[in-house]
């Protein structure tokens, strides 16, 4: 293997890493983030206006954020937990940061699309608050909350190449260190059409996991039982 | 079950006007009929439905269940109070993410039965409103009649005494409508059952009701077994309703259900 392949295959491994990761704690994060903006908003089902605003204001202060500056801002955060603000690993927390609102504000979208219909009904059947999100709203709104997060890890497989600019590495990186300050286009090109592979492969996978739930529904599975 | 309404009001208040949708309204019926409210849009039959199925409460007045005052509950009553209000819809409000057959599950998950009942009382439901071969059927993939009879299965699964319609055939075709009244009609006679429809069609009444209030601007301005109110309209609003059916186009499926709703025997042929 050439040490270039080598570099390539390297860097192409440090991508998938850093969107893997920060796509997991975007979720983590951002999911409950999402479903609390949807519960207390002004028309939610438990209005609560004062930690709505307050946890709303956050969300779009950080979306309004530059991506380049929010990691800079957030390197002292990043040696804090990891004791380093380069590298692969210190750059999932800065993109899961820059990435979590953006899922809350997909999944509050998400819910608000849901029928106000079919809650009624589950309200008439006599579920509580806590059921009706569990039970109807997040299945309900699973189709597009699946949207969402596809939408999500596409742009965050474009902040990672942003990221590797200021060290975290990955395919960014390696176009900008080689296909840019070296004069090796065939590297530049190489990178560049890994990402848009990756994209693509991303994009396909949602999108069918969209339709598979919409396709497949709860209880479309498991043994049909005979009435005895 | 025996459901009395006494001096019910209802105002809604928004920023900028205040509606009164219900306003003094009592009624009372024999238990286990079925019950037609008929009125305009806007007359507050909506409002009376969401005030006799305890999805709000009066400001004033009283609601009764056999005898029993079930308004201002407190909610963890009326939550179990729920499991014995069956509620169907003019656009269904199924749940998309659910099989036919979890669709009628719904209720009785909630209600804490275990698997093993569910399962055989989803699919004697299902069997009820002829779908036994749909449990594991996609909402989507169903024809709007099918989705009511799937509606009627979930909202009768837990055992209610009484079933609200909310206008529930109003998105229906009118072949589709005979069948749909036709099944609650069925239903409705082989259990203890009080059946309220919420309609703006007279035809509804006509085909299925055993008693009929008619609502005008939240009053109720008259109310009776449905014969006599046919026979004898008092009020401006009734004989309106009533003309608007014999105005009407008398088809042959009209003609068969309208004979077929008085008790005559019909052969199709």
């Amino acid at each position: 293997m050439s040490p270039i392949t080598e570099l390539v295959l390297q860097s192409t491994w440090e991508t998938v890493v850093m969107v893997f990761f920060s796509t997991l704690f975007a979720i983590l994060l951002g999911f409950p983030l999402g479903i609390f903006l949807f519960v207390t908003s002004p028309r939610g089902i438990a209005p609560k206006i004062i930690p709505y605003q307050l946890i709303s204001r956050i969300v779009n202060v950080l979306r309004s954020f530059p991506f380049v500056i929010l990691m800079i801002v957030l390197f002292p955060l990043s040696r804090v937990v990891l004791g380093t603000a380069i590298g692969t690993e210190a750059t999932i927390i800065p993109l899961s940061i820059a990435a979590a609102p953006f899922i809350a504000r997909l999944t509050e979208t998400a819910l608000n699309e849901v029928d106000k219909g079919v809650i009624q009904a589950a309200v008439a059947m006599g579920a509580s608050k806590r059921q009706v999100v569990r039970k109807v709203l997040i299945p309900e709104a699973l189709p597009s909350i699946i949207s969402g997060v596809t939408l999500t890890i596409i742009t965050l497989i474009g902040y990672s190449a942003m990221a590797g600019a200021i060290g975290g590495g990955g395919l960014g990186d390696l176009a900008i260190r080689y296909g840019y300050q070296r004069f090796r286009t065939d590297v530049m090109i190489e990178s560049v059409v890994i990402i848009i592979a990756m994209v693509e492969v991303i994009q396909f996978l949602g999108n069918k996991a969209a339709t598979l739930v919409v396709k497949y529904p709860i209880g479309s599975f498991g043994r049909q039982k005979s009435p005895k | 079950m025996q459901l009395r309404l006494e001096h019910l009001n209802k105002t809604y208040t928004t920023k900028r006007a205040s509606v009164t949708a219900v306003k003094d309204v009592s009624l009372d019926f024999p238990d286990n009929s079925i019950i037609g409210i008929i009125g305009k849009s806007g007359a507050g039959k909506s409002s009376l439905l969401r005030l006799a199925s305890l999805l709000e409460t009066p400001d004033r007045g009283e609601v009764y269940y056999d005898g029993v005052r079930v308004d201002h509950l407190p909610k963890k009553e009326l939550n179990r109070r729920r499991l014995e209000i069956g509620m169907i819809f003019q656009n269904f409000n199924l749940f998309s993410s659910r099989t036919a057959g979890k669709n009628v599950a719904f209720p009785l998950e909630l209600a804490g039965w275990n698997r093993r009942d569910i399962d055989a009382r989803v699919k004697e439901m299902l069997a009820l409103v002829g779908l036994e071969d749909r449990e594991k059927s996609p909402i989507t993939t169903l024809s709007g009649g099918q989705k009511q009879r799937v509606a009627i299965a979930r909202a009768l699964a837990p055992r209610p005494n009484i079933l609200f319609c909310d206008e529930a055939t109003s998105a229906l075709d009118p072949q589709t409508t005979h069948e749909i009244l036709d099944l609650i009609k069925k239903i409705h006679a082989g259990m203890n059952l009080t059946v309220v429809m919420i309609t703006h069609q007279m035809e509804v009444v006509r085909d299925a009701c055993q008693y009929v209030a008619v609502v005008d601007k939240g009053y109720v301005i008259e109310t009776g077994a449905v014969s006599d109110v046919f026979r004898s309209p008092r009020h401006e609003i009734t004989r309106e309703f009533l003309s608007n059916i014999r105005r009407e186009e008398i088809t042959v499926d009209s003609a068969i259900a309208y004979l077929q709703a008085q008790g005559y025997e019909v052969n199709k042929r």
